[in-house]
Protein backbone atom coordinates (compact mmCIF):
# COMPACT_ATOMS: atom_id res chain seq x y z
CA UNK A 1 0.00 0.00 0.00
CA UNK A 2 2.60 2.44 0.83
CA UNK A 3 4.19 2.04 -2.62
CA UNK A 4 1.43 2.63 -4.40
CA UNK A 5 0.61 5.79 -2.09
CA UNK A 6 4.25 6.86 -3.06
CA UNK A 7 3.47 6.53 -6.21
CA UNK A 8 0.32 8.70 -6.88
CA UNK A 9 2.00 11.52 -4.44
CA UNK A 10 5.47 11.61 -3.10
CA UNK A 11 7.30 10.19 -6.47
CA UNK A 12 4.21 11.55 -8.72
CA UNK A 13 5.73 10.87 -12.15
CA UNK A 14 3.81 13.17 -14.12
CA UNK A 15 4.05 16.69 -11.60
CA UNK A 16 7.43 14.94 -9.36
CA UNK A 17 9.04 14.26 -11.61
CA UNK A 18 8.40 15.70 -15.26
CA UNK A 19 8.04 12.37 -17.03
CA UNK A 20 6.05 11.32 -19.77
CA UNK A 21 4.56 14.68 -20.28
CA UNK A 22 4.31 14.09 -24.33
CA UNK A 23 1.21 11.80 -23.99
CA UNK A 24 -0.10 14.11 -20.95
CA UNK A 25 -0.56 17.53 -23.35
CA UNK A 26 -1.61 15.41 -26.28
CA UNK A 27 -4.41 13.38 -24.92
CA UNK A 28 -5.97 15.41 -22.37
CA UNK A 29 -8.42 17.21 -24.27
CA UNK A 30 -11.02 14.61 -23.56
CA UNK A 31 -12.04 13.30 -20.09
CA UNK A 32 -12.16 10.03 -21.51
CA UNK A 33 -8.97 9.93 -23.66
CA UNK A 34 -7.81 11.07 -20.46
CA UNK A 35 -8.10 7.68 -18.77
CA UNK A 36 -8.21 5.04 -21.21
CA UNK A 37 -4.23 6.22 -21.91
CA UNK A 38 -3.99 6.38 -18.21
CA UNK A 39 -5.16 2.73 -18.41
CA UNK A 40 -3.38 1.58 -21.69
CA UNK A 41 -0.26 3.34 -19.52
CA UNK A 42 -0.26 1.06 -16.67
CA UNK A 43 -1.45 -2.46 -18.33
CA UNK A 44 2.56 -1.75 -20.59
CA UNK A 45 3.62 -0.59 -17.15
CA UNK A 46 2.96 -3.34 -14.91
CA UNK A 47 3.66 -6.30 -17.69
CA UNK A 48 6.93 -4.79 -18.76
CA UNK A 49 7.90 -4.32 -14.91
CA UNK A 50 7.50 -7.61 -14.53
CA UNK A 51 8.67 -9.16 -17.27
CA UNK A 52 11.98 -6.76 -16.37
CA UNK A 53 11.93 -8.30 -12.62
CA UNK A 54 11.73 -11.63 -13.65
CA UNK A 55 14.56 -11.77 -16.45
CA UNK A 56 16.65 -8.50 -14.69
CA UNK A 57 18.92 -11.85 -13.67
CA UNK A 58 19.94 -13.12 -17.31
CA UNK A 59 20.50 -9.79 -18.80
CA UNK A 60 23.72 -8.58 -19.14
CA UNK A 61 24.12 -4.41 -17.49
CA UNK A 62 25.58 -3.19 -20.83
CA UNK A 63 22.33 -4.43 -23.45
CA UNK A 64 19.98 -3.75 -20.58
CA UNK A 65 18.84 -0.38 -22.54
CA UNK A 66 17.98 -2.21 -25.34
CA UNK A 67 16.11 -5.01 -24.60
CA UNK A 68 13.89 -3.21 -21.84
CA UNK A 69 12.89 -1.05 -25.23
CA UNK A 70 12.02 -4.30 -27.19
CA UNK A 71 10.24 -5.91 -24.29
CA UNK A 72 8.30 -2.79 -23.86
CA UNK A 73 7.61 -1.58 -27.77
CA UNK A 74 6.28 -5.87 -27.60
CA UNK A 75 3.34 -4.94 -25.18
CA UNK A 76 2.76 -1.82 -27.19
CA UNK A 77 2.30 -3.26 -30.31
CA UNK A 78 -0.26 -6.36 -28.34
CA UNK A 79 -2.31 -3.75 -27.10
CA UNK A 80 -2.09 -1.57 -30.41
CA UNK A 81 -3.61 -4.99 -31.90
CA UNK A 82 -6.01 -5.15 -29.65
CA UNK A 83 -7.29 -1.84 -29.36
CA UNK A 84 -7.28 -1.46 -33.59
CA UNK A 85 -9.70 -4.76 -32.72
CA UNK A 86 -11.74 -4.14 -30.61
CA UNK A 87 -11.66 -0.05 -29.38
CA UNK A 88 -11.28 1.50 -33.42
CA UNK A 89 -12.49 4.88 -32.22
CA UNK A 90 -10.24 5.19 -29.22
CA UNK A 91 -7.07 3.79 -31.53
CA UNK A 92 -7.59 6.60 -33.92
CA UNK A 93 -7.72 9.58 -31.36
CA UNK A 94 -5.11 8.47 -29.53
CA UNK A 95 -3.09 7.96 -33.30
CA UNK A 96 0.54 8.13 -32.77
CA UNK A 97 0.03 8.86 -29.34
CA UNK A 98 -0.11 5.17 -28.89
CA UNK A 99 2.85 3.95 -30.40
CA UNK A 100 4.86 6.77 -28.42
CA UNK A 101 4.16 4.86 -24.73
CA UNK A 102 7.03 3.15 -26.00
CA UNK A 103 9.59 5.90 -25.44
CA UNK A 104 7.18 7.40 -22.32
CA UNK A 105 10.18 7.92 -19.45
CA UNK A 106 7.87 6.35 -17.16
CA UNK A 107 7.83 3.15 -18.24
CA UNK A 108 11.73 2.60 -19.29
CA UNK A 109 12.55 4.75 -16.53
CA UNK A 110 10.91 3.03 -14.15
CA UNK A 111 12.10 -0.71 -15.57
CA UNK A 112 15.83 0.14 -15.19
CA UNK A 113 15.48 1.94 -11.50
CA UNK A 114 12.75 -0.05 -10.09
CA UNK A 115 12.48 -3.82 -11.82
CA UNK A 116 15.85 -3.89 -12.61
CA UNK A 117 16.31 -4.10 -9.04
CA UNK A 118 13.85 -5.59 -7.03
CA UNK A 119 11.56 -8.91 -6.61
CA UNK A 120 8.23 -9.36 -8.57
CA UNK A 121 5.74 -8.11 -5.71
CA UNK A 122 7.64 -4.51 -5.56
CA UNK A 123 7.52 -4.10 -9.13
CA UNK A 124 4.07 -5.39 -9.70
CA UNK A 125 2.84 -2.74 -6.67
CA UNK A 126 5.73 0.15 -8.06
CA UNK A 127 3.95 -0.42 -11.71
CA UNK A 128 0.31 0.10 -10.12
CA UNK A 129 1.21 3.08 -7.81
CA UNK A 130 3.08 4.87 -10.67
CA UNK A 131 0.14 4.15 -13.35
CA UNK A 132 -2.30 5.39 -10.97
CA UNK A 133 -0.50 8.62 -9.96
CA UNK A 134 -0.33 8.77 -14.07
CA UNK A 135 -3.89 8.67 -14.74
CA UNK A 136 -4.70 10.75 -11.72
CA UNK A 137 -2.89 13.68 -13.24
CA UNK A 138 -3.92 13.27 -16.49
CA UNK A 139 -7.99 12.97 -15.53
CA UNK A 140 -7.63 16.12 -13.24
CA UNK A 141 -6.01 17.77 -16.17
CA UNK A 142 -8.91 16.53 -18.48
CA UNK A 143 -11.41 16.92 -16.91
CA UNK A 144 -10.14 20.80 -16.12
CA UNK A 145 -9.37 21.56 -20.02
CA UNK A 146 -13.17 19.55 -21.48
CA UNK A 147 -14.98 21.47 -19.08
CA UNK A 148 -13.90 24.86 -19.18
CA UNK A 149 -12.40 24.87 -23.03
CA UNK A 150 -15.65 22.77 -24.52
CA UNK A 151 -17.97 22.60 -22.14
CA UNK A 152 -18.40 19.29 -22.35
CA UNK A 153 -17.40 15.94 -20.04
CA UNK A 154 -17.54 13.21 -22.33
CA UNK A 155 -17.07 9.76 -19.98
CA UNK A 156 -18.31 7.08 -22.36
CA UNK A 157 -18.09 7.99 -26.28
CA UNK A 158 -15.45 5.66 -28.15
CA UNK A 159 -15.53 2.73 -26.01
CA UNK A 160 -19.95 2.98 -26.51
CA UNK A 161 -19.61 -0.04 -28.92
CA UNK A 162 -18.11 -2.12 -26.43
CA UNK A 163 -20.12 -1.35 -23.21
CA UNK A 164 -23.28 -0.01 -24.62
CA UNK A 165 -23.51 3.43 -22.84
CA UNK A 166 -23.12 6.61 -24.41
CA UNK A 167 -22.02 9.01 -21.49
CA UNK A 168 -21.60 12.70 -22.65
CA UNK A 169 -22.66 15.81 -20.55
CA UNK A 170 -22.99 19.47 -21.80
CA UNK A 171 -21.90 21.23 -18.57
CA UNK A 172 -22.82 25.05 -18.62
CA UNK A 173 -26.10 26.56 -20.14
CA UNK A 174 -25.11 28.82 -23.18
CA UNK A 175 -23.10 32.04 -22.13
CA UNK A 176 -20.67 34.38 -22.92
CA UNK A 177 -17.83 33.29 -20.81
CA UNK A 178 -17.28 29.17 -21.77
CA UNK A 179 -16.26 28.16 -23.90
CA UNK A 180 -12.95 29.30 -23.64
CA UNK A 181 -11.25 27.48 -26.78
CA UNK A 182 -8.12 28.21 -25.30
CA UNK A 183 -7.72 25.22 -23.03
CA UNK A 184 -8.56 23.12 -26.13
CA UNK A 185 -4.97 24.60 -28.01
CA UNK A 186 -2.15 23.40 -27.11
CA UNK A 187 -1.22 26.50 -25.05
CA UNK A 188 -4.03 25.53 -22.95
CA UNK A 189 -2.27 22.44 -22.31
CA UNK A 190 0.83 23.94 -21.16
CA UNK A 191 -1.22 26.69 -18.72
CA UNK A 192 -2.89 23.82 -17.16
CA UNK A 193 0.30 21.90 -16.33
CA UNK A 194 2.34 24.58 -15.30
CA UNK A 195 -1.07 26.16 -12.77
CA UNK A 196 -1.19 22.26 -11.61
CA UNK A 197 2.51 21.92 -10.98
CA UNK A 198 2.38 24.57 -8.82
CA UNK A 199 -0.32 23.84 -7.10
CA UNK A 200 1.25 21.14 -5.87
CA UNK A 201 4.12 22.44 -4.83
CA UNK A 202 2.27 25.63 -3.06
CA UNK A 203 0.00 22.27 -0.98
CA UNK A 204 3.62 20.41 -0.57
CA UNK A 205 5.61 23.70 0.74
CA UNK A 206 2.59 24.30 3.18
CA UNK A 207 2.84 21.01 4.62
CA UNK A 208 6.17 20.97 4.97
CA UNK A 209 5.99 24.33 6.92
CA UNK A 210 3.72 23.02 9.56
CA UNK A 211 5.76 19.80 10.31
CA UNK A 212 8.46 22.35 11.11
CA UNK B 1 4.41 24.29 -54.01
CA UNK B 2 3.47 21.29 -51.86
CA UNK B 3 6.87 21.16 -50.49
CA UNK B 4 7.58 24.68 -49.45
CA UNK B 5 3.62 24.30 -47.80
CA UNK B 6 5.40 20.61 -45.70
CA UNK B 7 8.23 22.84 -44.67
CA UNK B 8 6.64 26.04 -43.50
CA UNK B 9 4.12 24.19 -41.54
CA UNK B 10 6.27 21.63 -39.83
CA UNK B 11 8.80 24.46 -38.82
CA UNK B 12 6.22 27.31 -37.40
CA UNK B 13 2.17 25.99 -37.52
CA UNK B 14 2.35 22.56 -36.77
CA UNK B 15 5.47 22.99 -34.65
CA UNK B 16 6.59 19.09 -33.26
CA UNK B 17 6.98 20.77 -29.54
CA UNK B 18 4.48 23.50 -29.25
CA UNK B 19 1.37 21.78 -31.33
CA UNK B 20 2.31 17.88 -31.46
CA UNK B 21 3.88 18.07 -27.51
CA UNK B 22 6.47 15.77 -29.22
CA UNK B 23 10.07 15.85 -27.46
CA UNK B 24 8.86 17.90 -24.12
CA UNK B 25 11.26 16.01 -21.93
CA UNK B 26 14.27 17.25 -23.72
CA UNK B 27 12.72 20.84 -23.98
CA UNK B 28 12.23 21.14 -21.00
CA UNK B 29 15.14 19.31 -19.84
CA UNK B 30 17.89 20.63 -21.32
CA UNK B 31 16.75 24.11 -22.03
CA UNK B 32 18.04 25.29 -19.01
CA UNK B 33 21.44 27.37 -21.50
CA UNK B 34 21.43 27.83 -24.70
CA UNK B 35 24.45 25.97 -25.42
CA UNK B 36 23.21 22.90 -24.06
CA UNK B 37 19.94 23.23 -26.25
CA UNK B 38 21.71 24.16 -29.59
CA UNK B 39 23.94 20.72 -29.09
CA UNK B 40 20.18 18.94 -28.26
CA UNK B 41 18.85 20.40 -31.45
CA UNK B 42 21.67 19.47 -33.80
CA UNK B 43 22.02 15.97 -32.08
CA UNK B 44 18.24 15.57 -32.35
CA UNK B 45 18.67 16.76 -36.46
CA UNK B 46 20.76 14.34 -37.04
CA UNK B 47 19.17 11.78 -35.80
CA UNK B 48 15.93 12.04 -36.88
CA UNK B 49 16.70 12.80 -40.56
CA UNK B 50 19.10 9.74 -40.84
CA UNK B 51 16.89 7.14 -39.19
CA UNK B 52 13.80 8.68 -41.17
CA UNK B 53 15.91 7.73 -44.32
CA UNK B 54 16.64 4.08 -43.08
CA UNK B 55 12.90 3.19 -41.74
CA UNK B 56 11.61 4.74 -44.79
CA UNK B 57 13.37 1.96 -46.60
CA UNK B 58 13.06 -0.71 -44.33
CA UNK B 59 8.90 0.28 -44.07
CA UNK B 60 8.26 -0.13 -47.96
CA UNK B 61 11.03 -3.07 -48.78
CA UNK B 62 10.31 -4.96 -46.14
CA UNK B 63 7.29 -4.73 -44.14
CA UNK B 64 4.97 -3.73 -46.70
CA UNK B 65 5.65 -6.69 -49.15
CA UNK B 66 5.73 -9.08 -46.24
CA UNK B 67 2.62 -7.57 -44.86
CA UNK B 68 3.68 -6.87 -41.58
CA UNK B 69 3.08 -3.55 -41.24
CA UNK B 70 1.98 -3.81 -37.24
CA UNK B 71 5.55 -4.71 -36.50
CA UNK B 72 6.30 -0.58 -36.88
CA UNK B 73 6.88 0.40 -33.37
CA UNK B 74 9.03 -2.31 -32.74
CA UNK B 75 11.39 -2.45 -35.38
CA UNK B 76 11.44 1.59 -35.68
CA UNK B 77 12.81 1.90 -32.28
CA UNK B 78 15.13 -0.56 -32.80
CA UNK B 79 16.41 1.39 -35.60
CA UNK B 80 16.80 4.43 -33.70
CA UNK B 81 17.99 2.89 -30.25
CA UNK B 82 20.84 1.21 -32.44
CA UNK B 83 21.27 3.79 -34.74
CA UNK B 84 22.38 6.03 -32.02
CA UNK B 85 24.87 3.53 -30.64
CA UNK B 86 26.34 3.34 -33.91
CA UNK B 87 26.70 7.07 -34.51
CA UNK B 88 28.11 7.79 -31.03
CA UNK B 89 30.77 5.06 -31.70
CA UNK B 90 31.49 7.03 -35.34
CA UNK B 91 31.60 10.54 -34.06
CA UNK B 92 33.86 9.34 -31.23
CA UNK B 93 36.34 8.00 -33.63
CA UNK B 94 35.97 10.12 -36.64
CA UNK B 95 35.04 13.39 -35.61
CA UNK B 96 36.06 14.21 -31.99
CA UNK B 97 34.90 17.72 -31.96
CA UNK B 98 31.63 17.17 -32.58
CA UNK B 99 31.32 14.28 -30.35
CA UNK B 100 32.51 16.58 -27.71
CA UNK B 101 29.81 19.33 -28.22
CA UNK B 102 26.87 16.68 -28.55
CA UNK B 103 28.48 14.40 -25.75
CA UNK B 104 25.96 13.44 -22.98
CA UNK B 105 23.06 14.07 -25.40
CA UNK B 106 23.30 11.72 -27.99
CA UNK B 107 22.21 8.53 -25.71
CA UNK B 108 19.41 10.46 -24.33
CA UNK B 109 17.97 10.73 -28.13
CA UNK B 110 16.94 7.23 -27.72
CA UNK B 111 14.05 7.95 -25.24
CA UNK B 112 13.11 11.33 -27.20
CA UNK B 113 9.47 10.90 -28.31
CA UNK B 114 10.39 13.35 -31.39
CA UNK B 115 12.45 11.25 -33.18
CA UNK B 116 9.83 7.91 -33.23
CA UNK B 117 7.23 10.60 -33.72
CA UNK B 118 8.41 12.07 -35.96
CA UNK B 119 9.62 9.07 -38.05
CA UNK B 120 5.57 7.24 -37.62
CA UNK B 121 4.41 10.63 -38.60
CA UNK B 122 6.08 10.25 -41.76
CA UNK B 123 4.72 6.79 -42.47
CA UNK B 124 1.31 7.92 -41.45
CA UNK B 125 1.01 11.14 -43.75
CA UNK B 126 2.01 8.44 -46.52
CA UNK B 127 4.75 10.70 -47.79
CA UNK B 128 6.53 10.15 -50.76
CA UNK B 129 10.69 9.94 -50.43
CA UNK B 130 11.56 13.78 -50.78
CA UNK B 131 8.52 14.94 -48.52
CA UNK B 132 9.26 12.96 -46.10
CA UNK B 133 12.66 13.97 -46.04
CA UNK B 134 11.59 17.65 -46.10
CA UNK B 135 9.46 17.19 -43.45
CA UNK B 136 12.05 15.07 -41.27
CA UNK B 137 14.20 18.24 -41.45
CA UNK B 138 11.88 21.00 -41.13
CA UNK B 139 10.48 19.17 -38.09
CA UNK B 140 13.63 18.96 -36.01
CA UNK B 141 15.10 22.68 -37.43
CA UNK B 142 11.33 23.76 -35.79
CA UNK B 143 12.36 21.57 -32.65
CA UNK B 144 15.83 23.11 -33.05
CA UNK B 145 14.46 26.79 -33.13
CA UNK B 146 11.67 26.24 -30.98
CA UNK B 147 14.68 24.69 -27.55
CA UNK B 148 16.77 27.45 -28.48
CA UNK B 149 14.02 30.51 -28.53
CA UNK B 150 13.13 28.96 -25.10
CA UNK B 151 16.30 28.74 -23.70
CA UNK B 152 16.89 32.01 -24.21
CA UNK B 153 14.04 32.95 -22.48
CA UNK B 154 14.93 30.81 -19.56
CA UNK B 155 18.16 32.29 -18.98
CA UNK B 156 16.49 35.66 -18.54
CA UNK B 157 14.10 33.78 -15.92
CA UNK B 158 16.36 32.48 -13.98
CA UNK B 159 17.96 35.56 -12.41
CA UNK B 160 14.22 36.63 -11.87
CA UNK B 161 12.42 36.75 -9.17
CA UNK B 162 9.58 34.18 -9.56
CA UNK B 163 6.81 33.56 -6.55
CA UNK B 164 8.15 30.16 -4.74
CA UNK B 165 5.79 27.99 -6.12
CA UNK B 166 6.05 28.93 -9.41
CA UNK B 167 9.81 28.41 -9.68
CA UNK B 168 11.51 26.13 -11.84
CA UNK B 169 9.16 23.76 -14.11
CA UNK B 170 5.72 25.72 -13.64
CA UNK B 171 7.13 29.12 -15.08
CA UNK B 172 8.38 27.29 -18.05
CA UNK B 173 5.02 25.68 -18.82
CA UNK B 174 3.60 28.91 -18.47
CA UNK B 175 6.49 30.14 -20.56
CA UNK B 176 6.21 27.61 -22.97
CA UNK B 177 2.29 28.30 -23.21
CA UNK B 178 2.66 31.92 -24.29
CA UNK B 179 5.32 30.57 -26.99
CA UNK B 180 2.41 27.82 -27.87
CA UNK B 181 -0.05 30.22 -28.01
CA UNK B 182 2.44 32.48 -30.82
CA UNK B 183 3.06 29.55 -33.04
CA UNK B 184 -0.72 28.19 -33.01
CA UNK B 185 -3.16 29.28 -35.92
CA UNK B 186 -5.94 29.28 -34.06
CA UNK B 187 -5.25 32.82 -32.86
Amino acid sequence: MKTILNGIFKENPVLVLLLGLCSTLAVTTNFENAYLMGICVIIVLTFSNITVSLIKKIVPKNVEVPVYILIISTFVTILELLLEHYIKPLYDVLGIYLPLIVVNCIVLGRALSVASKSNIRTSFKDAIGIGLGYTFVLMIIALFREVIGNNTLTIMSSTSKLTGYKLVYKVFDANTLFPMNILITPAGAFLTLGFLIALFNFIKGGKKNESR
Amino acid sequence: MNLVNIFITALLTENVVLTKFLGICPFIGTSKSRKSAISMGLSVMLVVTLSSIITYFLYHYLLVPTNTEYLKTVLFVLVIASFVQLLEILLKRYFKSIHKMLGIYLPLITTNCAVLGIVLLNITNDFSFIEMLVYSVSSSLGFTFVIYLFSSMREKIENSDVPAPFRGYPIALITAAIMALLFSRYV
